[in-house]
């Protein structure tokens, strides 16, 4: 379902501005306010949700992404609640892209041709899985391109004009550049970087360049948003989201609102860079 | 599992692209994806020059000690008939001991820290890191570390820190840096997911030393092409020894280094059996660390291989009495060559490497470490049933002193 994708980031263009990407961990602290902050995203002014999928070992992730994971965990969040949750919100938005980001071993352990079925069929337009390189295309993402799913490739600091063709050969939807060499809710980028980066990448694809890992702030965004098409955001808010929880792990009153209010001021980030509307 | 198509020879693998039939593989982030393809090709340079074999060659005689003995252990030999004769049996096969526990640092996984070093030497690399789970491993690259200059981080899952304490102070002392891992079960993978984290952060300068037949191609392949002395020489002591080459092959599988380096110099001799023991903690039916007798295949750790894992994919605790032996997973050589048939994998408890401990330490002077203890305790199994010619060869992996803390501590003894 890469035209949701595509139609949310012309969307973006014809106002002149970055879209804004917002990953929370599904079933994190419990599937019932997981459901809440992913339905409550898109009104805070998010343009994309990316969805966690729960991973006990999250190679690529930092401590807040791990503890999420591992909090949905202990609550019984699996793949099937997942696109279960999904369902539900794509009951009452039907223009939200949904993306699922995790790791492969849950979606092998599933079953790759099951799973695209049952993701597709639950509203989900696109996959992000950290740990499958172009190298290993053969296992998810040709059969997710067959499937109408969009595979979204990340391409990194490391990742030079030589292999760039091979990170992006078979990418859709958008191309995720991992702004630093590091794992997520690390350090702060270089914004100058960054940009150049995206320019690079750019001269190599037609496609989006979102811009993630790193972001904490409203400022942030609006510094990657210069340069980038879209700005993605998620250890910052599931601090936020932690930083509400009880003794004991779970939500409390104020959980759902920590998440909008930091995603507000993010949107409000993006929004205040004006970009020219695509020629 | 016998149905699939026997190959002409079990040693070709892996193939180009890092896999043993559906196992192994590259499954990593973008990030190290330039990194894993740049070692690869050093690691094949390296393989084609004549230079890097000879200065592994020197090093493992004037440093590491190498040969390592292969010992006729008469009075376990003896002993074993014994038990034969008991049971009404008359065999008892001929056990021989390869003796990788005298290696300097006191482990087999020297053998293999040595080759990475002078690779990441070769490669211009100043910084090493290592995940470590008994603490041979990062005792191994510590000391080359130490011997070459070079910056060293161990990561270590504060379990084992706590469990492993003598290995831990003897990194300090070479000057490597300990880091405790709390996240997880802070235990070996826990370390693995560590190091491959700080690697993806120090990407440029850092060079991963993996202990073990695990991890993105070419780990798999390079750590068991360094591992192969210990069946490279078996071969030659055996046929000084007796004339011919052993019947039966022995040893302890964590994620397998020792095992498919005694193994895979002889896995096209078709009629000598082969077996590997891994861990089944407190039995196959509770907490274990037996990824083949109790997993399937999933991906973890940058490769396809067998896994202790939940309906949902989720990886979980395994669990054994020895730290080098916890691991959920094992290499995907090993998950290939048991789909293949070519390898018997079996498993022995913590209670039985602690009574094989106790055998050996009392019948050989020998105290090996509790990973071995595993492969002693099948031995002890199986040698009753062979006949008195069969030559069967244990590897002694690892030596016992490292574990005397925990071993006195299940025996009901304290030492002060």
């Amino acid at each position: 379902m890469t035209q949701r994708i595509e139609a949310r980031f012309e969307q973006c263009r014809q106002e002149g501005r970055a879209a804004l990407v917002t990953y929370v961990m599904a079933g994190d602290p419990d599937p019932e306010t997981s459901l809440q902050i992913l339905k409550s995203l898109p009104k805070a002014g998010a343009d994309i949700v990316e969805f966690g999928l729960p991973f006990t070992d999250p190679m690529a992730d930092g401590p807040a992404i791990q503890a999420a994971g591992l909090r949905a965990l202990k609550v019984g969040q699996d793949t099937v609640k997942t696109l279960d949750l999904i369902r539900r919100f794509r009951a009452e938005d039907q223009d939200t892209p949904v993306i699922l980001m995790g790791y492969f071993n849950p979606i092998f352990v599933y079953g790759v041709d099951r799973f695209l079925a049952d993701a597709r069929a639950a509203g989900v337009d696109g996959l992000i899985v950290v740990d499958l390189p172009p190298e290993e295309d053969d296992e998810l993402c040709l059969p997710a391109l067959e499937a109408g799913l969009a595979f979204i490739r990340l391409a990194t600091p490391t990742t030079d004009d030589r292999r760039l063709p091979a990170v992006l050969q078979n990418t859709a939807g958008f191309v995720y550049y991992v702004s630093i060499t590091g794992i997520t809710g690390a350090a702060t980028p270089d914004f100058g970087k960054v940009a150049t980066a995206v320019e690079r990448i750019k001269r190599h694809t037609p496609l989006p360049v979102v811009v993630g890992f790193g972001v904490k702030s409203g400022a942030h965004a609006a510094a990657v948003a210069q340069g980038a098409d879209g700005v993605v955001v998620g250890s910052a808010l599931i601090d936020a989201l932690k930083g509400t929880l009880d003794s004991e792990g779970r939500a409390t009153a104020g959980s759902i609102d920590a998440v909008t209010k930091l995603v507000k001021e993010l949107s409000d980030g993006v929004r205040s860079v004006a970009k020219r509307a695509a020629a | 599992m016998s149905a699939q198509a026997q190959p002409n020879s079990f040693r070709t693998g892996p193939d180009e692209r890092g896999h043993f039939g559906q196992f192994g593989g590259r499954f990593v982030a973008e990030t190290l994806m330039p990194n894993i393809l740049e070692l690869e090709k050093a690691y094949e340079e390296a393989r084609n020059d004549p230079a890097f074999h000879a200065d592994m060659a020197s090093y493992s005689t004037h440093y590491i000690g190498r040969p390592s003995p292969l010992y006729f252990a008469e009075r376990m030999t003896e002993h074993l008939r014994e038990v034969s004769a008991a049971s009404g049996r008359s065999g008892g096969a001929k056990i021989y001991f390869k003796r990788e526990e005298l290696n300097h640092t006191g482990a087999h996984k020297v053998n293999n820290v040595l080759g990475q070093i002078l690779l990441a030497r070769r490669m211009g690399k100043k910084r090493i890191i290592a995940e470590t789970g008994a603490g041979q491993h990062g005792v191994a690259t510590a000391t080359l570390c130490a011997r070459f200059g070079l910056d060293c981080v161990v990561y270590m899952g504060a379990v084992d820190v706590e469990r492993q304490k003598p290995n831990v102070f003897r990194m300090n002392m070479l000057g490597a840096k300990v880091v405790p891992v709390q996240s997880g079960t802070r235990t070996l993978k826990d370390a693995m997911n560590e190091a491959l984290r700080d690697w993806v952060t120090n990407v440029s300068d850092t060079f991963y030393c993996i202990g073990t037949v695990a991890g993105p191609h070419p780990y798999p392949a390079m750590v068991r092409d360094f591992q192969c002395v210990i069946g490279n020489e078996t071969r030659e002591q055996m046929m000084e020894a007796e004339g011919r080459l052993p019947d039966s092959l022995v040893a302890c599988i964590g994620g397998g280094s020792n095992a498919i380096g005694l193994f895979h110099p002889f896995l096209d001799d078709k009629d000598i059996e082969i077996y590997g023991v891994e861990a089944a903690g407190h039995g196959l039916d509770k907490l274990h660390a037996a990824s083949l007798s109790g997993g399937r295949p999933g991906v973890l750790h940058g490769n396809r291989t067998y896994l202790l894992m939940d309906h949902d994919g989720q990886i979980q605790d395994a669990h054994s009495i020895s730290a080098g032996l916890d691991y959920p997973g094992i290499g995907p050589e090993h998950a290939w060559l048991h789909e293949m048939g070519r390898v018997k994998y079996i498993s022995a408890t913590d209670e039985e490497a602690l009574e094989a401990f106790q055998l050996c330490s009392r019948l050989e002077g020998i105290l090996p470490a509790l990973e071995p203890s595993h492969a002693l305790a099948k031995v002890a199994e199986l040698a009753p049933q062979k006949p008195k010619d069969h030559l069967m060869v244990v590897n002694i992996s690892g030596r016992g002193d490292k574990d005397l803390f925990q071993i006195a501590e299940h025996l009901g003894n304290q030492i002060v």
